[in-house]
């Protein structure tokens, strides 16, 4: 299926960058006026993949994190979030809630959760020493007012 | 993110404002426990008026909070969460551990 609209942008993964991301994602978002509690759901799960790769994929030094994201035909609203870093050994154990292996830095090892939480559908795909794909959607309640993104 | 520490009788108040996420969580959580190790309180209250984005990095911050504050036989009341911090908070099942408010 064609979006209706769609951007894509890389960064280096600094922590600094987290704030960025998740406010470039929000901004690409509010043309399908979600509501401020939905907006928040879309910035947090952005927040936890983009901590992800910084955190875990390039723990040992500095790679670029990739985020496409797209708006299609009923508010559905895909983020696509991907780093070239180390790769999980097994996903569903690192999917598991408060399975951290970071518990030195107090990582709560609720990244995974709150994505599948606050998102209504996400897909991890990883390879050892390849990197990790996280691919997140959510429907945003379409309230009959003006979309942006249907505009030409 | 900005960070003020309030210290009264035995209570002390950190009250967080701005954003919580991995980048700012390593230094509120320094400087929270800087003033733990000085001051000994016997309630550490962590004020979420001002904060204006949280992911689980917050989690991370109020847990290791209630470790340290257990240690010196205190505990951890957390205030003045949106609805949003709250759903998060919940997720970590942290209500078991300090009083939400």
């Amino acid at each position: 299926m064609k979006p209706i609209n769609a951007m894509k942008m890389e960064f280096l993964s600094k922590s600094a960058n987290e704030g960025f991301a998740r406010s470039v994602v929000a901004a690409f978002a509010a043309s399908l006026d979600p509501t401020i509690d939905e907006l928040a759901d879309i910035k947090t799960a952005v927040s936890e993949a983009v901590t992800n790769c910084i955190v875990h994929a390039y723990r040992e030094c500095i790679g670029k994190i990739y985020i496409t994201a797209a708006i299609y035909e009923g508010g559905r609203l895909s983020i696509k979030i991907k780093d070239n870093g180390c790769g999980i050994d097994d996903v569903q154990k690192a999917m598991e809630p408060m399975y951290t292996t970071s518990p030195e830095t107090e990582r709560a090892g609720l990244g995974f959760s709150v994505m599948e939480s606050f998102m209504d559908k996400l897909k991890v795909r990883s390879k050892p020493q390849k990197g990790t794909t996280v691919v997140m959607e959510k429907r945003i309640n379409q309230r009959g007012l003006h979309n942006d993104a249907r505009n030409d | 993110m900005k960070l003020t520490l309030t210290q009264a009788d035995k209570q002390l108040t950190a009250l967080l404002v701005g954003d919580i996420d991995h980048h700012t969580a390593k230094q509120l959580r320094e400087e929270i426990d800087e003033k733990i190790e000085q001051t000994t309180p016997e309630l550490l209250v962590l004020d979420f008026g001002g904060v204006t984005f949280m992911d689980s990095s917050g989690i991370g911050l109020v847990m290791g909070r209630y470790n340290a504050m257990q240690q010196i036989g205190g505990s951890v009341k957390v205030v003045n969460t949106t609805a949003h911090i709250k759903k998060i908070m919940r997720l970590s099942g942290l209500e078991r551990l300090v009083t939400l408010a």
